[in-house]
């Protein structure tokens, strides 16, 4: 048991442990910020897995930015004077059977599957690898997605935007 | 214990991705559900990360987790936008009770 | 001049009416002056007919022009052979003087007319009327088929019931236009038939195909009896239009149409045409239709006359007068006189419109007065139709000099001959008394109604004589009633053009053996090949003139004396002579109770009749529906019930299935993403069961 294992465990804790309260907590405040941690322990996990700039971008993009705007979210679509900021459920019976046996199928097949593993690459860093990355074999798929981020943050301007009567 | 490899890292996502479907089903808020569905991504995140590392691709599942936050970012905008819209035309962003698609 | 332009000016001339007859009805409301326009379209046609009529007579005298084209091809029917309906043009001395006849009369009572339906209500539609009356009768002129013959003849019928019924507010009018429709229809079945055997027999319409099929011995049904049927029946067409015995009586009731219809009507137009139809088809009349012919029209001259020697009204008179001309036409074709028929035809055409158009002039002066017993003295009052009305008369009474003497005088000497072929006296007998008779009533009205002194005083004073538009045509008239026209000599008919050079008798192409002895071509004196009726009935007919015309002026005399005698000089009272015979005038007053007849025995006979079905179609017939009906309503109770609980069993079992499964299968379309959600969870599950990765 070495000290990476052991941090392994402890963000697999935290990133599960919120994960749950995200799903299962009614106050959607609370919700969200459960989800906080919950990003912040894949940010861990991703750290634990060598991928230093994507756990920095889970951190900027995720925290920075999502969360906020769920944030925001929740505050523009409830009544802030009601004290009410909880969430209804439904289907909660067949949700938990259906999951459960999803989450146990899933698992049954990661064990069953034969990974042809390596043995596991160095801790480099990733960030001038990536850049390099992006502008050259996937340079069609960066520019597309500049595009559609483009086009989303316009599009989600104009229907968020309110009526002129 | 086992040393930690590619098999307790996909444990998490698997069981994470089930919570990300837990939520979406379980919850009538509409941004309760947005967040089932971040908790999906993330989950699919983690897969793409761990083969990266696990497996003989390279970088590229890095660079594909990537792709997955940014595209996360827009249906984010998109998705809050179609909220507040449902919010004005329902007055509430209970997705049980908007039944239009029934029609 | 070319043939085709013959065919362009009779094409014109034909049309022309037409085309002013529907521009008149169709904007007569709204341009009251649109009458002009078919006036002037009657006297342009009769300017065109005028010129048909001499370039045929100076150019083509012995030449009979015909242009046809085909109007409906059938192609091959079976039992028939190639089947082709053909429209024609026949253009021959006939047709061209009857042409100009025809729109002469006509376009002489537009003339008058205007000014004798001045005022009228419907004025533009008179006009139209007359139009069409006259296209179609020129239709009945110019075909050369007996089935536009046929169409023509109903559109003659259609608007002649339009013309009599003018005044159709006045219920005597309206009937009897009906009346002169309906007796027309009688006679147009027998023509309908006629023309059926014809055309069964011979595959066409054509009259000069008919003609040279049966010249070649083809006969219909190979029989001599069905050739006669077909003339006789033929005939029968002749006998409605023409208003022969026993058909006659629509025409005295026609009178109630305006007096220049009638004088159009009666005259020259439609009554000629059943005259003018006879002289079409004359050279396939067998010797048993010429005989039936010769009596049927004998016996109408000689009925109609016996009526008008007591009628009191103006235009009855005349009416009468006008079926014994008539009769004495078709007379005059039974015994084979073709030429003289034609002769009186035309003839008369001019003197019986004179008189009719006269006795309008003597209507309108005396404001609608008819009755002769109200007039009398008329004539300081109107001189110019007292004259004209006098000429008319001495033509219609066969006096010398005018052109009555020459047509009648040929008539009664052709009448003669044939009594001295064939040794069918009584023909010529009754042809001697209605001339006796003819000349006695219409001196009789000429006398009661201009001679002698005013009955009704008030009326008197105020008749005065008639405008210029409606004199002037009573003067042309009775001009066209002078002899000279016609011949050079006042007394010999056949001196003339018109007898032998225009109108010449065609030879028969009946055979031999269906034909009159006098007609064989064995009989002797027969010339081979001259186109003439009978060399023996020629000569017959020379023999007869003078004696022909010695008896005829004697009759004639004798009736115009009888007639001074009892009206003028009033040696003789009328009265006390009616009173002697008084079973005889009653009958003659009373028209033979002809119509009374027809009143019992057919009107009445047919409302007992239609009163029987009325009475079968209530009781048997509707007893029968009634209970098939019943019958019906019991067995679709049974279908009824039937449906409600087997069919529709069914249907509402299979339509509750499908409610059900549709009613469980609808829980899942609940609209809710999250159920759909729930559904991809399971279905995911399922998937992997089946797969089975493990």
């Amino acid at each position: 048991m070495n000290i990476y294992d052991i941090i392994f465990y402890l963000f697999a804790a935290i990133t599960l442990v919120s994960g749950f309260f995200v799903v299962s907590t009614k106050n959607i405040v609370h919700a969200g910020f459960y989800l906080l941690f919950t990003l912040f322990g894949v940010a861990g996990l991703y750290v634990l897995l060598g991928a230093d700039f994507i756990a920095i971008v889970q951190l900027l993009v995720y925290v920075g930015g999502i969360l906020i705007l769920l944030l925001f979210g929740v505050m523009l679509t409830n009544k802030i004077t009601s004290v009410d900021l909880r969430s209804g459920t439904s289907y909660i019976i067949p949700a938990v059977i259906g999951v459960g046996i999803l989450w146990g199928a899933l698992t049954a097949v990661l064990f069953k599957t034969s990974w042809r593993s390596k043995a596991p690459s160095g801790m480099d860093p990733t960030t001038s690898e990536i850049g390099r990355l992006l502008i050259t074999d996937y340079v069609l798929v960066f520019e597309l997605l500049g595009i559609l981020l483009l086009v989303a943050l316009i599009g989600a301007a104009s229907i968020a935007r309110r009526d002129k009567e | 214990m086992i040393e930690v490899g590619l098999t307790h890292f996909l444990i998490v996502s698997s069981a994470l991705f089930s919570f990300g479907i837990y939520g979406i089903i379980t919850r009538k808020n509409a941004v309760m559900v947005l967040m089932g569905i971040e908790l999906i991504l993330n989950a699919a995140n983690i897969n793409f990360v761990a083969f990266s590392r696990y497996l003989n691709l390279g970088l590229s599942g890095q660079v594909a987790a990537l792709f997955v936050i940014i595209l996360a970012a827009a249906e984010a905008a998109i998705a809050l936008a179609i909220v507040l819209n449902i919010y004005k035309t329902f007055d509430h962003v209970n997705v049980d009770e908007i039944e239009k698609l029934k029609e | 001049m070319q043939e085709i332009t013959f065919l362009q000016l009779s094409i014109t001339v034909l049309f022309l009416p037409l085309l002013s007859f529907l521009i008149v009805i169709l904007y007569g409301k709204k341009f009251p002056k649109l009458y002009l326009l078919e006036t002037g379209s009657i006297i342009l046609g009769f300017a065109l007919s005028v010129l048909l009529m001499i370039f045929k007579i100076s150019q083509q005298l012995n030449n009979t022009l015909s242009f046809n084209m085909t109007w409906i091809d059938f192609g091959n029917v079976p039992m028939l052979g190639h089947l082709k309906i053909e429209l024609g043009i026949m253009l021959d001395n006939v047709t061209v003087l009857m042409l100009f006849v025809v729109y002469l009369i006509s376009m002489l009572v537009h003339i008058f007319s205007l000014e004798y339906m001045r005022g009228d209500r419907l004025y533009n539609r008179y006009f139209a009327y007359l139009g069409l009356f006259t296209f179609s009768m020129l239709g009945i002129v110019l075909t050369d088929n007996l089935l536009m013959m046929y169409i023509f003849w109903e559109l003659v019928g259609l608007s002649s019931y339009l013309l009599i019924g003018f005044w159709y507010e006045k219920k005597s009018a309206s009937d009897a236009g009906k009346k002169a429709f309906i007796v027309n229809r009688v006679g147009d079945i027998g023509f309908f038939l006629g023309i059926l055997i014809i055309f069964s027999a011979y595959n066409t319409f054509s009259f000069a195909k008919v003609f040279e099929q049966i010249g070649m011995g083809v006969l219909p049904f190979d029989s001599g009896a069905w050739l006669t049927a077909a003339g006789i029946l033929i005939f029968m067409g002749a006998v409605g239009k023409s208003a022969q015995f026993p058909l006659h009586v629509w025409l005295p009731d026609a009178m109630e149409g305006p007096t220049p219809v009638s004088a159009l009507i009666h005259a020259a137009t439609m009554v000629a045409a059943g005259v003018y139809l006879v002289t079409r088809v004359f050279v396939m009349l067998t010797a048993d239709a010429m005989l039936i012919i010769a009596v049927v029209g004998a016996f109408t001259s000689f009925v109609a006359a016996t009526i008008a020697l007591t009628q009191n009204d103006i235009k009855k008179v005349l009416a009468y007068s006008t079926v014994s001309q008539l009769g004495y036409m078709i007379m005059s074709l039974g015994v084979g006189a073709y030429a003289f028929a034609f002769f009186h035809l035309v003839t008369h055409a001019f003197f019986k419109a004179c008189l009719f158009l006269g006795s309008g002039s003597v209507i309108h002066a005396m404001h609608h007065e008819q009755d002769i017993r109200n007039m009398g003295g008329l004539r300081k009052k109107l001189p110019i139709t007292y004259l004209t009305f006098l000429i008319s008369t001495l033509a219609i009474s066969g006096v010398p000099l005018t052109s009555g003497f020459l047509s009648k005088d040929g008539i009664l000497a052709g009448t003669l001959a044939f009594g001295s072929l064939t040794g069918h006296w009584l023909i010529p007998a009754f042809g001697f008394i209605v001339a006796l008779m003819t000349a006695f009533y219409m001196f009789r009205l000429v006398i009661v109604t201009f001679h002698g002194v005013p009955k009704n005083k008030e009326k008197f004073d105020h008749a005065h004589e008639s405008p210029f538009v409606m004199v002037m045509p009573l003067v042309v008239l009775s001009a066209l009633s002078l002899f000279i026209w016609y011949t050079p000599l006042p007394h010999a008919p056949d001196a003339g053009w018109f007898i032998s050079d225009w109108v010449k008798t065609p030879q028969t192409v009946v055979p031999e053996n269906l034909r009159f002895d006098f007609m064989k071509s064995s009989a002797p004196g027969e010339i081979n090949g001259e186109v003439v009726h009978s060399a023996s009935y020629t000569e017959a007919l020379h023999h007869a003139h003078y004696p022909a015309m010695a008896l005829s002026l004697i009759v004639a005399g004798l009736g115009i004396l009888l007639a001074f005698l009892m009206y003028q000089w009033k040696k003789i009272d009328p009265d006390l002579v009616a009173g002697k015979v008084k079973p005889l005038y009653d009958f003659s007053l009373n028209k033979w109770y002809i119509d009374e007849f027809y009143d019992a025995a057919v009107i009445k006979f047919t409302l007992k009749f239609s009163g029987f079905l009325a009475w079968f179609d209530n009781t048997i017939i509707d007893g029968i529906v009634n209970v098939s009906a019943v019958i019906t309503r019991l067995a679709s109770k049974i279908v009824d019930l039937f449906d409600i609980y087997i069919v529709d069993g069914f249907v509402n079992f299979s339509a509750f299935i499908s409610g059900f499964i549709g009613l469980s299968f609808r829980r899942m379309q609940t609209g809710k993403v999250q159920t759909y959600l729930v559904f991809v969870v399971f279905s995911i599950l399922i998937l992997l069961i089946i797969i089975n990765p493990f």
